[in-house]
């Protein structure tokens, strides 16, 4: 199969549902052009104005506030608007937007509404961008009934969660990683699409698992690999969807392992680990050989030294640390 | 605006008897804005509203019986009692919502107008908000944006004078708001909010010029609350009463009723055979809103998704 960058994947997921749905159209700052003349700060919405015309990719102001408010509009009534934010931590200029009214609406008009928008945030984690141009706020909106949150970690689950994010009728909160925007990985030709709410056991395991959240997924597989040499196994599971969670799968896996460690890079407190974890105990405690182990970001503002930021991302080591502990303690 | 006013009347009645839930701002004194606004309008056309919204929703076209219920929390409410009185909609006569935070509608009216144009139709958007939403971002954000896209919206500002009680002197830096539209490159227009047919001609031209694909209008109505902020507030502390009866005076209501009379449109008998049918109307609504049952606790988890 064909091998294509998470990138790619992305474009080519807003090419097609560009082609077959003429409600879809985008939103945000710099997607026609940017100063690469291609589109987007980063190609996601490369050439998608040539094709599409500038009615449908549309450059806003800088106004998250503003223009994240007119896609819910928009969507209310008839489009399908996917906006793009270019650092996850520009959506907190409109979480009145996000939380109180997209989120809010179908429930407060007793379901005559529907808002079927994504909302696309890169998260800058990883390039020396600091504080508040890297932070994981994943955790945020798992907290608000009402939203969706995807999470993918490979070109291939990008491309099939965001065409499916754009046909589904709630608002999605839709993460990428800038970790992961140049990893290649083989995605089909032919069209696909992946249910949200569906995990997806990207390593088969039976001494522990391993659950793994975006940027944390590739870590956790080499990770993974090299403890496998050492004689455990470790089954790797990324969720993809955070809400809906597939609760299932986790469990599976947990009752027959009997151990459990969460892998992401947001910060601990109150992180997707809180979650999970609490989850597991409520659900399959009496399966558990041992505490659960979650490896995240420490309490602290992302640093823009290198030195420093190094220690906010959680790498292989702190992984394998993790489930040694777990196994040999 | 006589059926808007007896329908708050009520709506505060039923209050103190302790049957609705949460916060209510009557829209007692406001009338001729809603009522001037949407008589311009089709049930095709978006409407959105704020916390002060049952004037609007009646002048849209929700029906009485729907509103009532959805204020009082019941399954019959037009929102099937999950928004209460801050937040009616009524997707079918194009209420869309009324959102209680402070300016956020304006947005949503913006984006309105986007879908509007893409779809090539020749609706419009019409966002209706205080005075105190002219000093959030999202009135800067929206008039810019629609303004550079062009978009058929019309911004209603309902300048009551106060964001709660705080007089607009103390919070806002100009006392006209409509000057603001200057800085975005839009018709902004001042008019006698009191005054219904100076708020059905302003709003007529703002609807025009939407329609004729030529962009949005700033419409400031001077108005006043004669009532309280919200049903809790007697409105008693941070005004005058010299100062609220002189705006009683200028009772909407009562002005347009006096030119009919005079300009020999009506007769006061039939306007007394209005207000008598429309006392039987509001009456039936809260009847039917009492009467109707609460959402199942089996029903909380419906519409989240």
């Amino acid at each position: 199969m064909r091998e294509i960058t998470y990138v790619e994947a992305l474009n080519e997921a807003l090419r097609e549902e560009m082609r077959r749905d003429e409600r879809v159209i985008i939103l945000g700052e710099d997607v026609q052009l940017g100063y690469s003349g291609r589109g987007g700060l980063f190609l996601v919405t490369a050439e998608l104005m040539k094709e599409f015309g500038a009615e449908r990719v549309r450059d806003t102001p800088i106004s998250e506030e503003g223009f994240v408010g007119a896609a819910i509009g928009a969507a209310l009534t008839g489009l399908r608007p996917v906006v793009e934010i270019m650092y996850a931590d520009f959506l907190l200029p409109c979480m009145n937007q996000i939380v109180n009214v997209a989120a809010k609406l179908r429930y407060s008009t007793g379901g005559q509404l529907k808002v079927p928008i994504v909302i696309r945030a890169m998260i800058g984690q990883g390039r020396g961008v600091g504080s508040d141009h890297s932070q994981v706020l994943i955790p945020w909106f798992m907290n608000v009934p009402g939203l969706k949150v995807v999470a993918p970690s490979t070109p291939y689950d990008a491309k099939g969660l965001l065409k499916s994010s754009i046909r589904d009728e709630s608002p999605i909160m839709f993460f990428e990683p800038f970790l992961l925007y140049r990893t290649k990985g083989p995605v089909p030709e032919e069209e696909y699409l992946i249910p949200l709410g569906k995990a997806d056991v990207k390593k088969k395991g039976k001494d522990v698992t391993l659950v793994a959240i975006s940027t944390m997924v590739p870590r956790a597989l080499s990770a993974a690999e090299k403890l496998e040499k050492e004689g455990i196994s470790v089954e790797v599971i990324d969720p993809r969807t955070l809400i809906p969670l597939d609760k299932e799968t986790i469990l599976n896996s947990v009752k027959r392992t009997n151990r459990l460690v969460i892998a992401e890079s947001s910060v601990k407190t109150c992180g997707v680990g809180a979650e999970i974890s609490s989850m597991v105990v409520e659900e399959a405690f009496d399966y558990l050989d041992s505490p659960i182990k979650r490896v995240a970001a420490p309490h602290v503002p992302a640093p823009a030294a290198p030195t420093l930021e190094k220690l906010t991302i959680p790498d292989e080591n702190d992984i394998i640390k993790a489930v040694k502990e777990l196994v040999e303690g | 605006m006589v059926e808007i006013r007896r329908f708050e009347e009520k709506i505060n009645e039923e209050y103190n008897k302790g049957l609705v839930p949460g916060l209510v701002h009557l829209y007692v004194g406001q009338e001729a804005v809603a009522v001037g606004v949407c008589a311009n309008l089709t049930k095709d056309d978006y409407v959105v509203g704020t916390h002060r919204g049952h004037g609007l929703a009646i002048a849209k076209g929700v029906p009485l019986d729907k509103l009532a219920a959805e204020i009082m929390g019941k399954e019959s409410g037009c929102c099937k009692g999950r928004g209460g009185s801050m937040r009616v909609a009524y997707l079918e006569s194009g209420l869309l919502y009324s959102c209680p935070i402070v300016g956020t509608n304006l947005p949503l009216a913006t984006g309105v107008g986007l879908s509007i144009k893409l779809r090539g139709t020749d609706q419009v958007a019409v966002s209706f908000f205080g005075d105190g939403a002219s000093n959030t971002g999202d009135f800067h954000e929206s008039l810019n944006l629609a303004s550079v896209w062009k978009l058929p919206v019309v911004f209603v500002c309902e300048n009551n004078s106060y964001a709660i009680s705080v007089h607009i002197k103390k919070s806002t830096a100009v006392e006209d708001i409509y000057k603001r539209a200057v800085a975005y490159g839009i018709p902004g227009v001042i008019v006698d909010g009191n005054d219904v047919l100076a708020v059905y001609e302003a709003a007529q031209q703002a609807v025009q010029r939407a329609r004729a694909k030529e962009g949005p209008t700033l419409i400031e109505c001077k108005t006043y609350r004669t009532v309280g902020h919200g049903t809790t507030d007697p409105g008693t502390t941070y005004r005058s009463k010299e100062e609220v009866e002189e705006w009683k005076k200028r009772c909407p209501i009562k002005r347009f009723r006096e030119y009919l009379v005079v300009n020999g449109v009506v007769s006061e008998e039939q306007l007394r055979q209005i207000e008598k049918e429309v006392e039987v109307r509001v009456e039936e609504a809260i009847r039917f809103a009492e009467q109707s049952p609460y959402p199942p606790p089996t029903a909380l988890m419906d519409y989240v998704y």
